[in-house]
C-alpha cells in the first residue's frame, strides 16, 4: 500500500480581513510575514509533518513551487538542510505550474512504487503577488503542506491517479516579472478549469470505474470562491462533497492549493472515506486518495490547517502589507546600507545557520549553541556530539524592543532564549504580539529570510511565540 | 615572583581635549590638543617621550597616526584596540613598559572620531561574514540586561525606569558643571520618563552621548616624578578581564551581574589591597554607556549590596555631594564618549581631582580624593572586556 504516511501543514499567521484599513474586501485571506516566503513556510510544514518522526528515514525531498527565491540554485536542498534531513537522498524542485504540487505527489508516487525510495517528502508553498487589490489579489493567499509519501505505516493510500497535459495561458507569470497576469476572463475560465478539470475528472472516472458518489470530499483547483461552487457543478458534484475551499480564510495557496484542502479534509475523514484531489495548471493531475486506520493518531500530533487557520491576527492596515511585500517603503532612522553576506562564510557554518545545529560535550554533556570545539564548562577539546536545536521549545531569559533600528518590524524584538534541555540563543523575535512579551513566555523556532541582499537570500532561525 | 603594579609608576602629566560633536577638527588634530596640554602640564618636552600606546577602536590602524600628529620621530608605538577599555588597556600597556625598566618616560593617547560617519549612534562593528546574526546595537544589547535586572529584582517597569532615570539626572547635573563635556544640561526626572524610546526599556537618556574627543597621559617612575612635581599621581592597580561570549554560550549567566567586571575589579582590588571599597575609594570614574551599566557597576563593583543599587540611588550616595561620588565629570553618559579616548578621559578626572584641579567650577572639586578608580565595560552583556583602574595620591 502506497499512500500518505504523514501530513503537515502551515498557514501564515497573519490575515487581511474586514478589518484591515484600505483592504475592501470582506474575506479574509493569509498572508506571509515579511521574513516569509515559500522556502520558510516550506520548512515550516514540513517540521509540522516530520514531529515526532525520525527523520533520517527520509529518502528524498520534492519542493513543489511557483515562487522559489532563486531560478538558479535549488530551493529543496536548503529545506532539506533546515529540516536535518539526511545527506543521501534525492532532491528535486518542481516548478513553474500551479499543478507542481499535485504533480510532486506522483512522482514521489511513483518513485516510491518503483523501490527506489522508502519514503518520500513532498513540500508544496506559495508566495504568490498580484496586482493590489484586484480579483487575484483577493483570491490569493500565502502557505504551504508537506506530505510524507511511503509504502509502510501509509495513514491515507493513493489508490489510482491520471494526469492531462494541456499547454495554454490563462494565469502565468514571466521571469521577469513579480505579479501574476491573465487574459480575459470569460477565456480563463471557459477555456481553462472549466473545460480541463472536468475533462480529466470524467477520464479518471471512466479510466477506474469510479463515480463522483464513491468520494466523501473532493478537493480542487478553481480561480475563486464563486467559481469554486460553479465548478462542483460542472463536474457532477454534491454541494455536501465539496471539501470547504477556505477562500474566506486563507485563499488559493497556489502550487499548495489542492494538497492543503485535502490535508483538511484528512483531518475530518474517517477510515474508508476516499478524498479525490485535483491540482490544475497546463493540464490536470487527479489523485483518489483513501483513509486508512491510524489517521486519527496523525490527526492529533499535527497542527496542520484547522490549528494554522485558527491562530491568526489580522493586520491594521494594507499598507502594511504593501510595506512587507516591498511594494511600498517609508522614510527610517539613517543607517549605513546592508551589504550583501559572505557566502562562503555562509556556507561554513551551514550547521550554526541553517541546521541550527548546537553542540553536546561527551565528556560532561553540557549544551551549547553555537557549536563550539572547546566546551564551555568543562574545556574538553573536540569531544562534541551536534544536538539539533530547531525543534526544541525555549524560554525568553530576557528581550528587548528596539524602536530604531529598521523600518519593516517596529519594534524589532530581540530575545535570549533557553532552550528546553539546555542551550541558549540571542535571537530575533517574529510573529510576536508586542502586549504578550514577558521574561518567562514560551518560544518555539521558525526559519526565516533575514533579508536579500547582493543576490543572496539569507535565512536563518528566529524564535516565535508557540503557535498553537 | 611576581611584584603587581602598586606604586611602582606615576602619572606626570596629562591632557583632555573638550569632548563633542566636533566637526572642526580632525582624530590628528584632537591627538595634538591632548598631548600638548599633556607636555605643558609635566613640563616636558615631546622629544622626552620613549615610546607610546595609542589606542583607537575604529579611528585608525597602527601606531603611525600618533607619530604622524605628534612627531615622535622613530620612536616604539603601539595601536591597542580592546573595545570600551581601549584607552585603559593602551594606558596599562605603557605603565607595564615603564614598571618593567625599559623606558623612563612614555605617552599613551587615545583618540576616537565618531562623527565622520553621517550616521547617529555608533555604526562600527558592521557585520560581514554570514550575515545573520540579529541587529542589535549596544542599546537594545544593555536593555536586555535592564528587562533581566528589573525581573530578577521585582522592579516594575515604572520603578526601574525611576531608578535609572535618577542615574542620569545625577550625571547631568555633573556634565553641566565640565567645560570639556559633551552633553551640559541639567535634565529632570519626568524628561527622562518622557523621552523617546530607544530600545526598550531604555529611552534617550538612558543612552550615553557618541562624541569625538581625545585624552593623554604621560607615565614615569615615581623617581623620576618626584623631580618633576609634587602632585603626581601614583597607579595602586590594574585589572583586566576578556569574556569570551560565556553569556550566550551558557544558560545560567544572569544577566544582572557581569563576571568580567568581578574579575577586573578582584585583580585590580588585591593589587591596591583595597578590601572594602565602598570605604576605600573616593572616586569612581565608571562605563555608564548606558545608566543600566551604571546600576550594575555599583554592585559589581562592591559599591552597592547585590540587588540594593537602588537604594543607594535613592539615597544620593553615588552624587556630587553623597559618601562615593560616582563619574563627577558626567561620565559617558554627558562627558561623551569617544570609545578610544574614554579610558583615559576617566583617568584624566581621577587625577585632577587628587590634584585639587578638578575644571569648573569650586563645587566640583571634591573633598577627599586620596583613592580614585576607574572602570571601562567593553562589548555587551555575555561577553566584555573590562578594565579596572585604581590610582592614590603620592604619600
Amino acid at each position: 500500500m502506497i499512500g500518505v504516511k504523514s501530513y503537515g501543514a502551515y498557514i501564515p499567521k497573519y490575515r487581511l480581513g474586514k478589518e484591515t484599513a484600505g483592504w475592501g474586501f470582506p474575506a479574509e485571506k493569509a498572508v506571509a510575514n515579511f521574513d516569509e516566503d515559500s522556502i520558510t513556510m516550506a520548512v515550516a510544514a514540513g517540521m509540522d509533518c516530520l514531529r515526532g518522526m525520525d527523520r533520517s528515514q527520509v529518502d528524498g525531498i520534492l519542493y513543489a513551487t511557483t515562487t522559489a527565491p532563486y531560478v538558479e540554485k535549488q530551493g529543496a536542498a536548503l529545506i532539506a538542510t533546515a529540516l536535518d534531513l539526511r545527506r543521501d537522498i534525492t532532491s528535486a524542485d518542481v516548478t513553474d505550474v500551479l499543478r507542481a504540487g499535485t504533480t510532486a505527489l506522483k512522482m514521489a508516487l511513483d518513485a516510491v512504487r518503483a523501490g527506489t525510495a522508502n519514503s518520500m517528502l513532498v513540500v508544496a508553498s506559495d508566495c504568490r503577488m498580484a496586482t493590489p487589490k484586484g480579483g487575484l489579489d483577493r483570491a490569493m493567499g500565502d502557505g504551504a503542506v508537506a506530505l510524507l509519501v511511503a509504502k509502510d505505516g501509509v495513514v491515507a493510500e493513493v489508490e489510482a491517479s491520471y494526469h492531462i497535459t494541456d499547454h495554454m495561458l490563462d494565469i502565468w507569470r514571466s521571469s521577469d516579472e513579480s505579479t501574476v497576469r491573465n487574459w480575459e476572463d470569460r477565456f480563463v475560465i471557459e477555456e481553462g478549469i472549466f473545460r480541463v478539470i472536468p475533462e480529466a475528472v470524467s477520464a479518471f472516472m471512466a479510466k477506474n470505474n469510479l463515480s463522483q458518489k464513491d468520494f466523501q470530499k473532493v478537493a480542487y483547483h478553481s480561480i475563486d470562491a464563486r467559481r469554486h461552487t460553479e465548478l462542483a457543478k460542472t463536474m457532477k458534484f454534491e454541494g455536501d462533497q465539496v471539501q470547504d475551499p477556505l477562500y474566506s480564510q486563507v485563499g488559493n495557496t497556489g502550487v499548495a492549493f489542492p494538497l492543503m484542502l485535502m490535508v483538511a479534509a484528512l483531518e475530518e475523514a474517517k477510515a474508508g472515506d476516499k478524498i479525490l484531489v485535483v491540482g490544475y495548471g497546463d493540464g490536470c493531475d487527479v489523485h483518489s486518495v483513501k483513509v486508512g486506520e491510524g489517521i486519527d493518531k496523525i490527526r492529533q500530533e499535527r497542527r496542520g490547517v484547522k490549528k494554522h487557520v485558527e491562530a491568526k491576527r489580522v493586520l491594521k492596515t494594507y499598507d502594511e502589507y504593501l510595506r512587507w511585500r516591498g511594494m511600498m517603503t517609508v522614510a527610517g532612522v539613517r543607517r549605513p546600507t546592508a551589504t550583501g553576506p559572505s557566502v562562503s562564510a555562509l556556507w561554513r557554518e551551514t550547521d550554526r545557520i541553517i541546521q541550527l545545529h548546537g553542540s553536546k560535550c561527551r565528556k560532561c554533556g553540557y549544551i551549547q549553541y553555537p557549536p563550539q570545539r572547546v566546551c564551555v564548562e568543562c574545556h574538553a577539546k573536540d569531544e562534541m556530539d551536534s544536538v539539533r536545536m530547531s525543534d526544541k521549545q525555549a524560554t525568553v531569559f530576557t528581550y528587548s524592543m528596539d524602536y530604531l533600528s529598521g523600518t519593516t518590524d517596529v519594534p524589532l524584538v530581540i530575545a535570549v532564549i533557553n532552550f528546553d534541555g539546555g542551550g541558549r540563543m540571542l535571537s530575533m523575535m517574529t510573529d510576536r504580539e508586542i502586549d504578550e512579551l514577558s521574561v518567562g513566555m514560551p518560544v518555539e523556532m521558525s526559519f526565516r529570510k533575514i533579508r536579500a541582499a547582493g543576490g543572496v537570500h539569507n535565512y536563518y532561525w528566529k524564535s516565535t511565540p508557540v503557535r498553537a | 615572583m611576581t611584584e603587581g603594579i602598586k606604586d611602582r609608576v606615576a602619572i606626570v602629566g596629562m591632557g583632555c581635549t573638550k569632548f563633542g560633536e566636533r566637526w572642526d577638527v580632525s582624530g590628528l588634530d584632537m591627538m595634538v590638543e591632548a598631548a600638548y596640554e599633556a607636555y605643558e602640564d609635566a613640563g616636558l618636552e615631546p622629544k622626552d617621550i620613549q615610546a607610546a600606546w595609542l589606542g583607537t577602536v575604529a579611528s585608525f590602524n597602527t601606531g603611525q597616526p600618533a607619530a604622524e600628529a605628534l612627531k615622535l620621530d622613530y620612536i616604539p608605538i603601539t595601536r591597542v584596540e580592546n573595545a570600551c577599555a581601549t584607552a585603559t588597556d593602551a594606558f596599562r600597556n605603557a605603565c607595564y613598559a615603564v614598571a618593567a625598566g625599559i623606558y623612563d618616560i612614555v605617552l599613551a593617547v587615545g583618540v576616537e572620531k565618531l562623527k565622520d560617519t553621517g550616521f547617529a549612534g555608533l555604526t562600527t562593528g558592521a557585520q560581514s561574514g554570514p550575515g545573520v546574526e540579529p541587529p542589535s546595537p549596544p542599546p537594545v544589547q544593555f536593555a536586555l540586561a535592564a528587562t533581566r535586572y528589573f525581573h530578577t529584582y521585582g522592579l516594575s517597569y515604572e520603578e526601574g525606569k525611576r531608578v535609572l532615570g535618577q542615574i542620569a539626572v545625577k550625571n547631568h547635573h555633573a556634565g553641566s558643571l565640565h567645560p570639556k563635556a559633551h552633553l551640559r544640561r541639567e535634565i529632570t526626572l519626568e524628561q527622562v520618563l518622557k523621552a523617546p524610546m530607544i530600545a526598550w526599556p531604555l529611552g534617550l537618556f538612558d543612552c550615553c552621548g557618541v562624541s569625538d574627543g581625545a585624552a593623554a597621559a604621560i607615565i614615569t617612575t615615581p623617581e623620576n616624578a618626584r623631580k618633576m612635581r609634587d602632585d603626581y599621581v601614583l597607579v595602586k592597580g590594574l585589572g583586566v578581564a576578556v569574556g569570551g561570549r560565556q553569556g550566550m554560550l551558557r544558560d545560567d549567566y544572569d544577566f544582572v551581574s557581569f563576571p568580567e567586571n568581578l574579575a577586573a575589579a578582584r585583580q585590580a582590588y588585591e593589587e591596591a589591597g583595597i578590601t572594602n571599597p565602598r570605604q576605600e575609594v573616593d572616586l569612581a570614574v565608571v562605563h555608564d554607556c548606558f545608566t543600566i551599566t551604571e546600576l550594575i557597576i555599583y554592585e559589581d563593583m562592591g559599591f552597592s549590596a547585590r540587588g540594593r543599587a537602588k537604594e543607594d540611588v535613592e539615597s544620593g550616595a553615588f552624587s556630587l555631594e553623597g559618601d562615593l561620588p560616582v563619574n563627577p565629570d558626567g561620565g559617558l553618559k554627558c562627558f561623551g564618549h569617544p570609545i578610544g579616548a574614554s579610558g583615559l578621559r576617566m583617568i584624566y578626572e581621577v587625577y585632577k581631582q587628587m590634584q585639587g584641579k578638578a575644571p569648573g567650577p569650586p563645587e566640583r572639586q571634591l573633598k577627599k580624593a586620596d583613592i580614585g578608580l576607574t572602570h571601562n565595560l567593553g562589548g555587551r552583556p555575555g561577553s566584555f572586556t573590562c578594565s579596572v583602574a585604581i590610582f592614590g595620591r603620592r604619600d
